[in-house]
């Protein structure tokens, strides 16, 4: 089931885009930057998840005549997000031809029981996630690759640290189990048994794991990445910072030498302060975006 | 037995991790390369899939454009994908820097989109086929480009709607598809057998 010449065209482009920079943009000329500093891809949306915390509103797909225009701006792949559950504005976004969706918690969910079935479609999807149970509910409905939720728009990488951490904890504890105790596994995270038996045997998920949500400086980037991540999404972190060209440089070296502290250095050289962090237990509940998805 | 020949993987980048295993499979020791120093460690390169702007940038920075280049006039390269782009003497759509080590012109994203990435069965010539063994060659491509042409030195030895997917330069080769990603690992035991 798992590998089927689609799914593995779908993992085939995540798989691409590993030790990478995925940066946010929400016009064709910041999604010029971003190909300039190094980024391997672009993901298109209304607005920065900084803007969409503080605007408020209900945020949706981006206006289709924004992705296009970015489409033609650039040769990277494009990524665009939909609303959880609007197969709709996924229907779309396949019809207008982006290279990956991203089912993201960052929009206001139009759906609050169902994510999109996302097997049915030939283009791939990225769903966020933060523990192996919602990773694995998600890769069962077709996501071919997983980030991290994070905070979004947070630039605080707490979160985003607790969710790579409980991942990659919770798919060690699987390897030492035994057979007889996966089925258990399987209930207790929710997830189907057939990859709660993947991750015992592999010990990583059976699609790329990305890290998203307060990434902001070159040192967040490869903390997460050291943690287990295999590429970073950067939303608010550089076009809020005060030199958004010299941030997305400088994240894109930190993800390639995210083992090398000189390179690291090198990276932060010459950055100022990054863009301004909210404390995650000061955002009143009903803020946060991570807790949206099922 | 001899010991296994030492291949760097540039891992600038990109799906260098699956070149790695299929490298193992096929019996030699990969090296993850990210600076120009350890190139000397290596009886040879694969430049994996992945973004080529990006790793290009990288090169740039890291000042190691010319030492690949001279890498690649001693030793042999196996270029996949984004690899094949870095290599060629011509880049199109949209014009970009190359290393010009293969005498090819390449097409970025020649079949589109990743809507239009697919999975097909190649039949390779006779000369692939009796160096490394009978059967199909399954190609996935994603993003893939095009080579458009092939310079006098080329060997063409597959080719996918008319256009080489799989050229053989001197002691380099060039692939439009990615066999890090299939179990067949033909084309780098041909690699393996040029170190």
């Amino acid at each position: 089931m798992l590998f089927d010449e689609q799914f593995r065209l779908k993992v085939g482009l995540a798989e691409m885009l590993k030790g990478g920079v995925i940066m946010d943009v929400v016009n064709a000329e910041q999604a010029l930057i971003a190909e300039k500093a190094g980024a391997t891809a672009v993901m298109a949306l209304e607005r920065v998840p900084s803007d969409i915390r503080k605007d408020g509103g209900v945020a949706r797909m981006s206006p289709v005549g924004m992705i296009r225009e970015i489409m033609q701006t650039v040769s990277i792949p494009v990524m665009a997000k939909a609303r959880i559950g609007h197969f709709m504005e996924a229907r779309i976004l396949e019809e207008l031809g982006v290279d990956y969706i991203d089912e993201s918690e960052v929009l206001t969910p139009a759906d609050e029981e169902h994510h999109i079935a996302k097997k049915d479609f030939k283009v791939p999807f990225v769903c966020g996630a933060r523990n192996l149970g919602e990773a694995l509910r998600r890769i069962a409905e077709g996501a071919a690759m997983i980030r991290t939720k994070g905070e979004a728009g947070s630039g605080n990488i707490v979160e985003a640290v607790r969710h790579i951490r409980t991942i990659v904890k919770e798919m060690k504890q699987l390897t030492v189990l035994g057979k007889e105790e996966l089925v258990h596994e399987s209930k207790k995270h929710g997830a189907p048994l057939d990859l709660i038996e993947y991750c015992a045997e592999h010990g990583k998920l059976p699609v790329p794991n990305f890290s998203a949500g307060g990434i902001t400086t070159p040192a967040d980037a490869a903390l997460v990445m050291q943690l287990g991540a295999e590429a970073v999404f950067v939303g608010s972190g550089i076009f809020k910072s005060p030199q958004p060209e010299q941030f997305a440089k400088a994240i894109v070296k930190a993800a390639t030498y995210y083992n090398d502290p000189v390179k690291i250095l090198e990276a932060s050289e010459s950055l100022g302060i990054g863009m301004p962090g909210l404390e995650i237990s000061r955002l009143p509940e009903a803020e946060l975006m991570q807790t949206r998805g099922w | 037995m001899a010991a296994p020949k030492t291949v760097g993987v540039l891992a600038l980048q990109g799906d260098f991790e699956a070149h790695g295993r299929a490298l193992s499979q096929a019996g030699a020791r990969p090296v993850y390369v990210r600076t120009a120093d350890q190139l000397r460690e290596i009886d040879g390169l694969v430049l994996p899939g992945g973004e080529s702007t990006t790793m290009l940038k990288l090169l740039n920075i890291e000042n190691m454009k010319e030492p690949l280049a001279e890498f690649a006039r001693e030793k042999p390269v196996l270029a996949t994908c984004a690899g094949v782009i870095l290599m060629a003497r011509e880049v199109s759509h949209p014009v970009q820097e190359c290393l010009g080590i293969l005498d090819l012109a390449v097409e970025r994203n020649g079949y589109g989109r990743q809507i239009d990435s697919r999975i097909v069965e190649l039949d390779p010539s006779e000369d692939f086929l009796s160096r490394t063994g009978a059967g199909k060659l399954e190609a996935v491509f994603i993003r893939a480009p095009v080579i458009q042409n092939v310079g006098p030195k080329g060997r063409v030895l597959a080719s996918y709607l008319g256009r080489p997917v799989l050229v053989e330069q001197d002691q380099h080769l060039a692939v439009t598809f990615h066999p890090e990603l299939t179990s067949d690992n033909r084309v780098h035991q041909l690699f393996l057998k040029k170190l």
